[in-house]
């Protein structure tokens, strides 16, 4: 039988690109980026590069819209008007968003419910733990995990639902060579099918379709 | 809507599992009370007088006890970073964790409250009217405890900034709280305190989360 309303939830909106214009970040009166404008069309990965404290963590959590922006904005472009950019993106810093005291397969299932609340689904959460080899582990307490496993739960979060946009920072921290080529395989695959991702790292990842913004040259130029 | 249970659920479940914050919430009150009549000697109807606002005193203080955590352990393991760009707002996400809050310390505080109240004499009519004060005016502490939670989350052993945040503006429901109790006794009945009571709670319920919210987006940048 067919709904009788459509089901407004799930429309699909692909958005077409991420569009930075003229950014302007201060952090604590210190003016960390200036001037800064880029695109990043769908299909695509930015890695954003440059020494520590040049401003990629800064910059990532102002696409993700925790702060707010001196001068400029960020939009995407063909996404959910209704939806700030944040709401359409998983943004993974430094820290895992891990519940010490609940199994691995909890904090999964919490993430799915919460994120992809138009789409619970036990398969998803079960691919996903399965991605960053963690499928034996599902019952285990997350406070025994060691800090590998502990980032590639948190990480896991990319695939238990759906977003449209992807803010890593430094996302293979503490992750071995293995895991790190999962990690590379899940941005590849997610870009492949038209995702858009930012990742600021310091090593050489082998990403397919990624363009690099050094945001050491960029300052320089500004 | 998933998203509302899921939350509560992980709420109430990490409340459950991590158990401190309960217990702790209680073996304070079980204390502070039972020192009362240690301290103020054996005169019954001394303790029968202040029984209500000892209790509501103790009650108030106990349940401070666990505020800071409201947000504070989402922020420090990053959490709130997730909450924050869920499909929730914020103001909607602040209500649940101090709904958690109450239901993990206010109600088990209010049901200790009467079995506390027999170590002071309180007159037995005002049992009910006990129960019924302290469930009905706990939300209060909850949700304005949330927006002390929300201001000082980043604040190392903010638990005393957060108290003296907090405490003043619990004066409304201690004042309509022991009055409730207080009158049940007398010729007019609790009637009137009890419903400025529970308004105090729902302006709370209403105007807590909008200011804890406005609080969390200054502190997550």
């Amino acid at each position: 039988m067919p709904p009788l309303l459509p089901n407004l939830t799930s429309r699909i909106l692909i958005p077409v690109q991420l569009i930075a214009e003229d950014l302007v970040i201060d952090r604590g009166s210190r003016r960390v980026i200036e001037g800064l404008s880029f695109t990043v069309r769908r299909g695509e990965a930015l890695v954003l590069t440059g020494a520590n404290g040049i401003g990629k963590t800064t910059l990532l959590r102002t696409l993700a819209g925790f702060i707010r922006p001196f001068r400029g904005s960020v939009r995407l472009d063909g996404g959910d008007p209704e939806l700030s950019v944040g709401e359409q993106a998983h943004a993974i810093g430094h820290t895992n968003a891990v519940k010490t005291s609940l199994t691995v397969l909890e904090n999964a299932t919490f993430w799915n419910a919460y994120l992809g609340s138009d789409t619970p689904s036990h398969g998803r959460v079960e691919a996903a733990l399965r991605h960053f080899g963690l499928e034996e582990l599902g019952e285990f307490p997350a406070a025994y995990l060691s800090a590998g496993q502990k980032r590639r739960l948190g990480l896991s979060r990319l695939l238990v639902a759906h977003r449209p946009l992807w803010l890593l920072d430094e996302p293979t921290a503490s992750l071995d060579t293995a895991s790190s080529e999962r990690l590379v395989a899940a941005v590849n695959a997610y870009t492949e099918t038209g995702g858009i991702a930012v990742i600021a790292t310091h090593l050489p990842l082998g990403l397919e379709r990624a363009q690099t913004l050094d945001l050491a040259a960029q300052r320089m130029a500004a | 809507m998933t998203g509302v249970w899921a939350l509560l659920h992980r709420d109430l479940r990490l409340a459950v599992r991590e158990g401190g914050a309960i217990g702790t919430a209680l073996g304070f009150f079980l204390i502070v009370v039972s020192l009362m009549p240690l301290g103020l000697g054996p005169d019954l109807n001394l303790l029968a007088r202040i029984a209500a606002g000892v209790l509501w005193i103790a009650l108030l203080l106990a349940a401070l006890l666990s505020l800071n955590r409201i947000f504070e352990a989402d922020y420090e393991d990053g959490t709130l970073d997730v909450l924050a760009t869920g499909p929730l707002p914020l103001e909607l996400v602040s209500a649940i964790k101090a709904l958690a809050h109450w239901i993990t310390t206010g109600i088990p505080l209010a049901i200790l409250a009467p079995v506390l109240g027999i170590l002071l004499n309180l007159d037995l009519n005002a049992y009910p009217v006990l129960v019924g004060t302290t469930l009905v005016g706990t939300p209060a502490v909850s949700f304005l405890g949330a927006v002390g939670a929300a201001l000082t989350m980043k604040t190392r052993r903010g638990g005393l900034l957060l108290a003296l945040i907090v405490l003043p503006l619990y004066v409304p429901t201690l004042i309509f709280g022991i009055s409730a109790v207080s009158a049940s006794a007398g010729p007019s009945g609790a009637g009137s305190s009890f419903l400025i009571l529970a308004a105090v709670s729902l302006v709370t319920m209403v105007l807590g989360p909008v200011a804890a919210a406005a609080a969390l987006r200054i502190q997550i940048q």
